[in-house]
């Protein structure tokens, strides 16, 4: 049996325990053991597109020396997968990205299942994150695996493939061109009239959802959640 | 490290009919993009194949400007070599004298923006007129280009109207803003220059060394008229535009009009080499431009932005571009492909510009030539200075993270200092520079219970 380790993302570390416990419960339902390795911290991703390169290299190995060891890293953030697998070549000569996967990746082309079994009976639109759709490729997979859950009825979101707005420090350094772009994105997904906005990364997700607390909509949740919801 | 971008954001963010514009015509073109892009089954190919004509350009650039230089030579034209704007707009300005003339007709042309031939001219007394529409508008309301292939893209026809009639002095009478109106108005305008200009100033899209041509690939037909009516020409060529084969125009002419303005092919494709007789220009110049290029050409990474063909794809696409418009970025190449460019050409200036993105990859999706404009800004923000608190921020978090038992600490830290918020779920107003976050976004409460707890206590 190969050995699963899992990165939950500093964000969620910090902020969303809910989501990796999802990310447990669908590959332990699938019949995978998965191991959380408690020295993991954060990808470098923050110092890296910052400009901070020295800073990302030391994470950068940091990361690599905790799951080195692993067959494959699965994680909940479309974002962080592409850091590792982008980035990290350039930054410390390391092939360790092909092993990590994002979620919808491990389920579909490493496990290859598509129902995973879930039950969600509530109306969701889908805001495809910039990383994982542009940069790591995922395409429609996290929404082929929300298609296969009962109950579940998907809504489509308006200029979808737009960015929030959030891109790391961007949020800080152009504040207000990022919440101008927060604005269309709140603004469309209200319009969906659905219960829920899901997302492959917490990080877009905690913009998306810092915005719509004020203005109102649909409620953020990470995709893994609702895989995870057999309600 | 400066501010100029996000202060004139700001700005730019203010005005809401700019921003009504903007959207109106970023949408139209990069739907019309999208559907003709996606016609052609060999999309990605030609991407690659332009990709790798580009980078053969950037690694035998001297060789190929040489052969540019032969070739053109023999065919008639005279080939001069410009370290710099100065070096080029002197150029110019002398050949223009030699000529007789004071005054100018101009094709649309970047790189003459870039060395701000007209204001060089201006001040030497010469006059040099723009010839494509939105240039026109633009140079009549004394105004600078925001957009690199629609220059006027920050105007409605209702502005373009009260420009005509307030600063084109034979704009008929009545002038409404009919579109139709509004060109008719301004192919009488040019008519007249055409007819008197003995001068005219161009750029080229393409040079091909093999044959030492120029290309203008343009939709109005004014381009033509200059290339072809007055008696001398003078084409400010960027050394980067050089390609080795006439035969990789069949990639680019396949490329470009499609990624600019989302048409299969454009109205006009002037294609001159060197001199004809009996046809054309008697006298033709070519002032071939480095102005910082062989600069960024020593850049392994960042070259690549070299290889843009001036196409406006990331501009179309960007959402940062579409809510602020070009001006903002302080440059004559503005939105993605600027954010990269002019930080590069202008060492130590705009070091604020490759932060001018949210590294969506938009930009890079739909680039005919594929520069990896999220890589670059990544790239040039690890080149530039950084402002000293956001350094020390920067360095005590990553002490913290590459700790792993200080990191455990710092979220349990934060767990137990935001207790008082947890009840509400999240803080509404954070200190500098928090606030940057809370001027539009609520900030989640960290959880009681942290993931880390969950899988301690499920071991047991």
């Amino acid at each position: 049996m190969s050995r699963i380790g899992l990165f939950i993302t500093c964000v969620n570390d910090a902020l969303y325990p809910q989501t990796p416990k999802a990310v447990v419960a669908v590959l332990e339902r699938l019949g995978y053991e998965v191991d959380f390795p408690r020295a993991q911290t954060c990808c470098g991703q923050m110092h890296a597109n910052s400009g901070y390169r020295g800073d990302a290299t030391r994470l950068a190995e940091s990361f690599e020396r905790v799951f080195g060891s692993y067959d494959a890293v699965v994680t909940p953030s479309g974002s962080c997968a592409a850091m590792a697998r982008d980035q990290y070549p350039g930054l410390i000569g390391s092939d360790i990205g092909e092993r990590v996967y994002e979620l919808s990746e491990f389920l579909l082309d490493r496990a290859g299942v598509d129902d995973v079994g879930a039950r969600f009976p509530h109306t969701v639109t889908y805001h495809p994150t910039c990383h994982g759709t542009r940069a790591l490729g995922l395409g429609d997979k996290p929404l082929r695996l929300l298609r296969a859950v009962d109950g579940i009825e998907l809504v489509e979101l308006p200029e979808a493939d737009q960015c929030c707005g959030f891109g790391g420090t961007f949020a800080l350094k152009n504040a207000d061109v990022s919440s101008a772009m927060l604005e269309d994105k709140c603004r469309n997904a209200a319009g969906t009239g659905a219960e829920y906005l899901a997302a492959a990364d917490n990080s877009c997700l905690t913009h998306i959802g810092g915005g719509i607390s004020r203005s109102g909509g649909p409620k953020p949740i990470h995709y893994a959640e609702i895989l995870a919801s057999t309600a | 490290m400066s501010t100029a971008f996000p202060q004139a954001a700001k700005v730019a963010l203010g005005m809401p009919q700019l921003r009504s514009n903007l959207a109106h015509a970023t949408g139209t073109i990069r739907a019309k993009r999208a559907k003709v892009a996606g016609e052609l089954d060999d999309w990605e190919q030609l991407r690659s194949a332009a990709a790798a004509i580009k980078a053969d350009v950037q690694r035998r650039m001297p060789e190929l400007a040489v052969a540019f230089e032969r070739n053109a030579t023999e065919a008639g034209a005279t080939v001069h070599w410009a370290r710099d704007a100065a070096e080029a707009n002197a150029i110019a300005a002398r050949i223009t004298r030699e000529a007789g003339a004071d005054e100018v007709v101009k094709v649309k042309s970047m790189a003459t923006q870039e060395i701000e031939l007209n204001e060089h001219f201006e001040a030497e007394g010469l006059a040099a007129w723009e010839t494509d529409l939105a240039e026109l508008i633009v140079q009549l309301a004394e105004d600078k280009p925001s957009h690199i292939l629609v220059p006027a893209i920050h105007y409605n026809r209702t502005e373009i109207r009260d420009i005509f009639r307030n600063r084109m002095a034979d704009a008929p009478k009545g002038l409404t803003d009919d579109p139709a109106a509004l060109a008719e108005a301004a192919r009488l305008h040019l008519r007249r220059r055409f007819l008197s200009a003995k001068v005219a100033v161009s750029g080229a899209n393409f040079a091909v060394a093999e044959t030492g041509s120029l290309v203008v690939v343009e939709s109005e037909g004014n381009g033509r008229m200059c290339l072809t009516m007055p008696e001398t020409l003078i084409s400010v060529v960027g050394v980067e535009k050089l390609l080795p084969r006439f035969a990789d125009l069949e990639v680019f002419m396949q490329l470009l009009p499609r990624s600019s303005t989302g048409e299969r092919m454009n109205p006009y494709t002037s294609v001159w080499t060197g001199r004809a007789a009996g046809d054309g220009p008697k006298d033709v110049h070519i002032i071939l431009l480095d102005n910082g290029r062989t600069e960024v050409l020593a850049d392994e990474v960042g070259r690549q932005a070299l290889s843009c063909i001036r196409c406006s794809a990331c501009l179309n696409v960007c959402p940062v571009y579409e809510r602020t418009g070009g001006h903002a970025y302080g440059h004559v190449y503005p939105g993605p492909i600027g954010a990269i460019l002019a930080p590069q050409l202008e060492p130590g200036r705009h070091d604020d510009l490759p932060y001018a993105s949210s590294l969506c990859g938009a930009c890079y999706e739909v680039c005919p030539v594929k520069i990896n404009i999220p890589e670059v800004l990544v790239h040039l923000r690890q080149q530039g200075p950084h402002q000293a608190g956001e350094k020390a921020a920067m360095g005590a978090a990553e002490a913290v993270m590459a700790r792993p038992r200080l990191w455990r600490a710092a979220l349990g830290a934060a767990r137990f200092f935001s207790r008082p918020w947890r009840g509400r779920g999240f803080v509404r107003r954070l200190p500098w520079p928090g606030s940057k976050w809370t001027m539009s976004r609520d900030m989640p409460v960290p959880p009681k219970e942290s993931f880390r707890d969950w899988w301690k206590e499920r071991e047991r």
